[in-house]
């Protein structure tokens, strides 16, 4: 991206002036350099959020932001549903509540590095993943109903975690006002055979080793020190979820006219807020992101399995949960004035402050630990919210590396193979079903996740808390 | 052992210039299809989406399945054909090689032949979450046909 077409507010603030159609300017949260980087398309897509109907304030653009489709990868945008705004399918996108969950065991390197290989090998054989993957769960009519409105609480109440669980994960395990009876027969079929399974792509589950310390304090509040060892977890609402977005993107984009919305792109197919179709859509994709609360419930509930016959005295302890594709009613002062918002997350995770009430009581004194995966080779980082996240970007930070390549480049440029003998050379153990899919997420393929979260604690949206490192990855 | 991937193809049939290719995009992948007619360009585009997941040649085109859709315009009816591909992907674990469309203004009628997916045989690198509306493109060029969009994997 042209550093020309935008002004410098601060070092770490750049914003695209209102131009065109646009109600509010862009803002992108990134140093000269990761803007630089970014494809045009970044700027054509903050363009087009922008004009959307009801918009609030800006559309704040994350640091690994990359090329989506619609809004951008690491998009935020809010609206306000008294003026006149809109929810939008493909804001959300196919993998709704698609997050990170972040798991402690009690363990240290030491500990694991008799078993790590057994250790891989059973993870890999007990996590479905990859294509054609199917879990052990089957559920009938009224218990996919049960589960899409109770989420990870669901999970809990049948055996797959622990009550403690829930005050870890967003929402206490369960979003509210999910509305089963809004989500088609075809969806749910979709999801029959998908309850505790990873996907493919860049879904993964690792096994983590902390590197380092930022920040004592927070590490100390989550519960994090050098040497422990943690499991991340890296997927979202499934089958269920992507025919969810497919659907009603269909529904959004043929209706869009007769709601009076003007689309740029049709990717951006939205309807309001305040109409059936935007109240049946809320009720759908709050169904999906309790889907996904219970797809990280159980497959939390299987790596316990797997750790229990391993490790049997490592305890997985739930550090947090987080989902990083959503539209969420959330409460920001804007103007000095506390308002009512829809606020979607494309790629962006939300970074809530010390003492934000919807943070569990132990969290609130460091701010919500916000996890930020990177890839099988540059590792991962756990930032915390900030005072000035809201004020910054709506609470919002990036939620990852973001892609430097695509997977086309990616595949014709290494071989999977290739990739985990070296990732092996260096410790790090790769458990995959596709040689490709590797290729595809080959650690060359990311943005440097450092110079991501620098930028994220730069510009005042999270502060670094600790650097993890890959031991053990099952991709799908 | 990785299995090369071509990500572009002839369709090998004479007289049809029908093809696909894949084109790149930052996270996802881009899918296009080339033919004399708009049906067999929107054949050749799901022969690319094929190409996403596996070799198509490895895929034994064995079992039919039939998928109907219906669209106001060409370019929502081909992100149809090709959502409709995806969930019966999903719901009957199959992959598909071989396709047969018949377009009636805004209706679809096809024909999808495939196997069930077999992990060894197929090397599946990824599954397809949903047809976008990104780079969405069905048009005549020069007497020949293109359908085109990406796809979220």
């Amino acid at each position: 991206m042209e550093l020309d077409l935008l002004t410098r507010r601060s070092q770490y603030e750049w914003e695209i002036p209102k131009q065109g159609r646009m109600r509010v300017p862009g803002v992108i949260h990134a140093g000269a350099e990761l803007i630089g980087s970014m494809d045009h398309k970044v700027f054509e897509q903050t363009v087009n959020v922008a004009t959307l109907p009801g918009i609030i304030q800006a559309v704040h653009v994350m640091p690994d932001a990359h090329w989506g489709y619609g809004f951008p990868i690491g998009g935020v945008a809010a609206f306000d549903p008294d003026e006149g705004g809109v929810i939008s399918a493909g804001g959300v996108g196919f993998d709704i509540s698609c997050g990170v969950r972040c798991l402690h065991t009690g363990l240290t390197a030491d500990d694991i590095a008799a078993v790590r290989n057994p250790l891989a090998d059973r993870l890999f054989q007990c996590i479905p993943a990859g294509v054609g993957s199917t879990g052990a769960i089957r559920l009938d009519d009224a218990q996919m109903d049960a589960m899409l409105t109770g989420g990870a609480m669901w999970a809990v109440a049948n055996g797959w975690g622990t009550p403690e669980d829930l005050e870890r994960i967003e929402e206490g395990g369960r979003m509210r006002d999910a509305r089963p009876e809004m989500v088609s027969a075809q969806a749910k079929k979709r999801q029959r055979a998908e309850m505790g399974t990873l996907g493919s792509g860049n879904h993964y589950l690792e096994v983590q080793l902390v590197k380092r310390i930022f920040d004592q304090a927070a590490a100390k509040s989550f519960g994090l020190a050098e040497g422990a060892v943690l499991i991340m977890i890296h997927c979202g609402s499934r089958g269920l979820g992507h025919q969810i977005g497919t659907e009603f993107l269909k529904r959004m984009v043929t209706s869009a006219a007769a709601h009076g919305i003007w689309l740029p792109d049709r990717e951006l197919a939205c309807a309001p807020i305040d109409s059936e179709l935007g109240r049946e859509y809320l009720g759908a994709m709050r169904a999906a992101i309790n889907c996904a609360l219970a797809n990280r419930q159980i497959l939390t509930h299987l790596v316990r399995e797997v750790f229990g016959e391993h490790l049997p005295q490592a305890h997985l302890a739930l550090l947090y949960d987080v989902s990083h594709n959503t539209c969420k009613l959330e409460s920001h002062p804007i103007d000095g004035r506390e308002r009512r918002l829809f606020v979607h997350r494309k790629g962006a995770t939300r970074a809530l402050g010390p003492g934000h009430a919807e943070l569990p009581e132990a969290l609130r004194g460091a701010g919500q630990p916000v996890l930020i995966g990177g890839s099988m080779g540059t590792g991962s980082y756990i930032l915390s919210g900030l005072p000035s996240s809201e004020g910054r970007a709506l609470s919002s930070a990036c939620h990852g590396a973001g892609r430097a390549m695509s997977r086309h480049q990616a595949s014709r440029t290494w071989r999977g193979r290739a990739v985990v003998d070296e990732l092996a050379a260096r410790g790090i153990l790769v458990r995959s079903p596709s040689d490709r899919g590797i290729a595809e997420e080959a650690p060359g393929a990311y943005k440097d996740v450092t110079a991501v979260v620098d930028a994220a604690e730069a510009g005042g949206l999270a502060r670094k808390v600790a650097q993890l490192e890959p031991l053990i990855c099952i991709k799908g | 052992m990785q299995v090369p991937t071509p990500d572009s193809a002839e369709s090998g049939i004479p007289g049809l210039h029908a093809r696909w290719e894949h084109f790149p995009h930052e996270a996802d992948m881009g899918v296009r299809g080339f033919g004399t007619s708009k049906s067999h360009a929107f054949e050749q585009a799901a022969m690319a989406m094929t190409a996403i997941i596996c070799d198509p040649a490895s895929v034994k085109p064995d079992q039919a399945v039939s998928v109907h859709c219906e669209a106001p315009d060409d370019e929502l009816l081909l992100a149809d054909w090709l959502n409709q591909l995806i969930y019966e992907m999903a719901v009957r674990g199959m992959i598909f090689s071989r396709f047969e469309v018949h377009i009636d203004r805004t209706r679809l009628d096809g024909v999808a032949w495939g196997e069930a997916v077999d992990v060894r045989r197929h090397h599946p690198a990824v599954e397809i979450k949903g047809a976008t509306y990104t780079a969405l493109r069905v048009a005549c060029e020069h007497g020949e046909w293109v359908a085109q969009t990406i796809v979220d994997v």
